[in-house]
């Protein structure tokens, strides 16, 4: 017996709905906005449909209206995860407080973009 | 779609799920993060790298994902901590935008295609187009109240509840119409009705609660995001958007609870009216003003200190100070520790964030549920820069916007210094009693200038 298309559908958004409420029952009021902020970051994955779409279609108006959409999913998505791991590390700095700021590691020596 | 794709988007979405879970602990907070971001960023290289695909403008998509990743970047890194809540809803209203679009795409080819597609199908693309547009035009006026480019006041006008109700009543006809007939304008109509929508949407919601919009329309969006994935058959798209949808949903309903609000009265409740208290009322009744020397002596020769920090401090850049005159305090002999109200600064755990920047130690930092029977026993209460988290209208009146939040007892300390800049209302927009209040002193002046003077004539004492 093969499931329906359209059931198989509903059932993975089902069970993810419970999951999404199960995962983050436990969270801490203190971790509400990183929580927010990194959820917000994972909703950015709209940027792989936007790849998909721009990079199927041949007309012209709708490759920039898909690069539109790109530019704008790629801000959501990066940015959402930069922005989290900023306010995170607000949180785990507290343990080296006596020592003076740590040198950067900077990996990045310039160029390749 | 070949195996090793569905793969790679199965793994992706356990990714999710884990970084879900670990964003929700302290400990595990930053490595979920950054596991989430892994899996995102592997599940959009897949395209490049599926032949059949046959993916066309790969270098315009590549200069495209780079403008947007260089945005981005730029954005996170250089916004100020205490303007991040915006900097959230911005992105959140972009990837609505993002959704939207991609929508429109999709209704774009189902037309060219003839137009044969299943009802549902249809239903979920006209589902992804109205909310994505409401997600787009709502995050970007809540940027606009928290960056105050408007007033953080609710704005109301007459017939605004017509208004809202027809175009809410205009956005499900075009829905219908779209499934019933396909047309590409109905599409661009629709996305105009649903940025009409997230407008006045948010118009009406008072800037204290903006934040709990945030969360909100970042649920909205995961919902789009995975009604969009119905759309494309991605299965990815789907989890993750669904994933969002509904721990933002949930999210949303327990920063209410911390508030004390129900959602609908945060959304609706400007609308009823009636909550428009103190508007500037009795603002030249007479208060006790203290100098920085007084204030000194009061906190030196204190036993219990504790300080309410609010948003004021972290955009007066002072809570580097505020550190170092605890330390001396705690140097003189007194118990000192900060009261974190859940919604002090602008988000849940925003104030936290804050505190932390400035290396203030984590055990000093306690949640209103461990310090609000403290408040009682402490000689002087320190307010910094907050001023709803202690108005005491959230507990005696009824009808005032924040009535039913949980407040920090500070009205229960023998003495109560708040350090303020002017007479002006906070966040809420109301009058706080307690300014008022015979046990209240006030300083005014910039809190980082004020806090220097105070640090110094406490060192002096």
């Amino acid at each position: 017996m093969i499931l329906a298309t359209g059931v198989v559908w509903l059932t993975i958004f089902v069970l993810s709905v419970f999951v999404g409420i199960e995962v983050i029952s436990k969270v801490s009021s203190t971790l509400h906005t990183p929580l927010m902020s990194g959820a917000n970051a994972i909703h950015g994955i709209i940027l792989l449909g936007a790849i998909l779409v721009t990079g199927t279609t041949d007309n012209n108006l709708a490759l920039v209206v898909g690069l539109i959409a790109i530019v704008l999913a790629s801000v959501n998505m990066v940015g959402g995860f930069v922005v989290t791991d900023r306010m995170l590390q607000m949180f785990s700095r507290r343990k080296p407080a006596q020592k003076p700021a740590l040198p950067q590691k900077d990996e990045s020596t310039g160029g390749a973009a | 779609m070949p195996v090793w794709i569905q793969l790679v988007y199965l793994a992706c979405g356990i990714c999710f799920i884990l970084a879900l879970k670990g964003l929700s602990g302290p400990k595990t907070a930053r490595n979920g993060n950054i596991l989430g971001a892994i899996a995102a960023v592997v599940a959009c290289v897949t395209p490049f790298f599926w032949a059949d695909l046959h993916l066309k403008h790969v270098p315009l998509i590549i200069v495209a994902i780079a403008i947007g990743t260089v945005g981005g970047v730029y954005g996170a890194r250089t916004v100020q901590m205490t303007q991040m809540p915006q900097m959230v809803a911005l992105f959140n209203g972009v990837g609505g935008g993002a959704a939207a679009l991609v929508a429109l795409l999709e209704l774009h080819d189902i037309v060219e295609a003839g137009g044969h597609e299943s009802w549902f199908n249809l239903a979920a693309t006209a589902f992804t187009i109205a909310v994505g547009s409401v997600s787009f035009a709502g995050s970007c006026v809540t940027f606009a109240k928290l960056q105050e480019l408007m007033t953080s006041r609710p704005v109301v006008f007459p017939g605004l509840p017509v208004l809202f109700g027809g175009s809410l009543v205009a956005a499900v006809v075009l829905a219908v119409l779209l499934v019933n007939d396909p047309q590409m304008w109905t599409g661009i109509v629709l996305a105009l009705v649903g940025l009409l929508v997230g407008l006045l949407l948010v118009l009406p919601v008072g800037g204290a609660d903006v934040p709990i919009v945030i969360s909100l329309l970042n649920a909205f969006t995961g919902l789009t995001v995975a009604a969009g994935g119905y759309v494309l058959s991605n299965v990815l798209l789907l989890i993750g958007g669904t994933l969002v949808g509904a721990s933002g949903t949930f999210l949303t309903l327990l920063m209410a609870r911390a508030m004390g609000r129900s959602v609908t009265n945060i959304l609706f409740g400007a609308l009823k009216g009636g909550s428009t208290l103190g508007a500037g009322e009795a603002s030249d009744r007479p208060v006790k003003s203290v100098n920085p020397e007084d204030a000194a002596i009061m906190l030196g020769y204190a036993d219990r200190v504790i300080i309410v920090p609010g948003y004021g401090l972290a955009v007066a850049q002072a809570q580097h100070t505020l550190r170092e005159l605890v330390d001396v305090l705690g140097e003189k002999g007194a118990q000192v520790d900060y009261a974190i109200h859940p919604v002090a600064g602008r988000m849940p755990g925003h104030m936290n964030v804050l505190l932390a920047e400035a290396q203030v130690p984590y055990e000093q930092l306690r949640e209103m549920d461990q310090i609000n029977g403290d408040f009682k026993d402490a000689d002087v209460v320190l307010v910094v820069g907050a001023n709803d988290v202690v108005n005491p209208a959230a507990k005696t009146t009824p009808g005032a916007p924040i009535y039913g939040m949980p407040i920090l007892n500070a009205d229960e300390a023998r003495q109560i210094i708040f350090m303020k800049r002017s007479m002006r209302p906070g966040f809420a927009g109301i009058e706080n009693e307690l300014l008022f209040d015979e046990k209240t002193s006030l300083l005014f002046g910039d809190a980082k200038d004020s806090m220097g003077k105070l640090l110094n004539a406490v060192k002096a004492l």
